[in-house]
């Protein structure tokens, strides 16, 4: 199966989706004003994915900013994945934030309190 | 230092040039200059608001709040509640209307007012535009249940909100007022002045710390 990788812009995030591996990287800032443009393709990629997933797939998040557009369809995608795991794959989400940004270390507890997957919070110097 | 900009630039370069034909209006020009420099306004900006006018603010205030040595969290928050606030008035005008040949007034109906200002230690965005008088108790509403709420509320009822909303086709997901309260750490301050029969002016100022 392709892997999925797109460039980022001021708007949008770096995407590699990567099936080899099953490394799924959102790395930037998402704040497009329509968000569900931007993240049907992803949506795509993770259905046929879920068809063939690796034994292990781990979503690492390294967001900068994210819009509340943007929120509603992480959340989407985070389900889709929450949908997989199981016997075929097992699924982890890996939450990056920056120091002292609190306010992104929250939202990744906002996704934790909802999502049934393991989060793994870590802090990193920059993003 | 206010900046003027993209297709609005045009719009002022008219009004100074009526300014230098009508002495009357060129001291109103310069009054409202003074004002905003003593108001301490970084950026402002009056006229329809595109996609295109977002980045190129965003990426002012960005530049503008690295050069004045921000810590990179104020610099974070300021930033993500701009994104929202901003988003919410391209949201609010119905661009393929604004788009079409229309009356001066329906046009003006979907132009909106940007200000943000640095007033000592904290930031203040202030945004106005209108609104229908029908959909002002709704909001008005929402934003009374917003500001009714303590900080672990507020965080209890984005989840809440989350969870249960959808995206519009537009890309809006009803979370904008929540978050913008929440990042901000104050309560939503806002106004509507009724302009008409039809219309309100929504006045929305967000204190940031």
């Amino acid at each position: 199966m392709e892997n999925l990788q797109m460039i980022s812009s001021a708007k949008t995030p770096e995407v590699l989706f990567d099936a080899e591996n099953g490394k799924l990287l959102l790395k930037g800032r998402s704040i497009p004003e329509n968000s569900i443009e931007f993240y049907k393709p992803l949506y795509d990629w993770v259905d046929s994915y879920a068809g063939q997933p690796k034994s292990e797939t781990t979503i690492e998040v390294m967001l900068e900013y994210f819009n509340t557009s943007s929120s509603k369809c992480l959340l989407d995608l985070f389900k889709k994945l929450e949908r997989m795991n199981g016997d075929a794959s097992s699924v982890a989400v890996h939450w990056y934030y920056e120091e002292d940004d609190e306010d992104m270390a929250e939202a990744g507890e906002d996704y934790q309190a909802i999502i049934k997957l393991p989060f793994k919070m870590i802090e990193i110097n920059e993003i | 230092m206010n900046e003027f900009i993209g297709s609005d630039y045009l719009f002022e370069v008219q009004i100074v040039i009526f300014a230098l034909t009508n002495p009357m209006a060129l001291t109103n020009i310069y009054s409202l200059y003074r004002t905003m420099e003593e108001e301490n306004v970084l950026l402002s900006f009056k006229g329809i608001v595109t996609s295109d006018l977002l980045t190129t603010v965003l990426s002012i205030m960005e530049n503008k709040m690295h050069t004045m040595q921000e810590s990179p969290k104020k610099q974070k928050k300021v930033f993500n509640v701009l994104v929202e606030c901003l988003q919410n008035l391209y949201h609010h005008v119905d661009h393929d209307l604004a788009a079409s040949n229309e009356s001066r007034e329906l046009l003006e109906r979907r132009s909106a007012i940007i200000l943000i200002v640095k007033e000592n230690e904290h930031f203040l965005i202030r945004t106005g535009n209108y609104i229908d008088n029908g959909k002002v108790r709704d909001l008005n509403e929402r934003l009374n249940k917003i500001n009714s709420l303590e900080k672990d509320e507020l965080k209890n009822y984005y989840q809440t909100s989350l969870n249960s909303s959808t995206v519009s086709s537009k890309g809006t997901a009803g979370l904008g007022m929540i978050d913008i309260a929440r990042k901000s750490g104050n309560k939503l301050d806002f106004e509507f002045l009724k302009v008409n029969e039809e219309a309100s002016f929504f006045c929305l100022n967000v204190k940031i710390d």
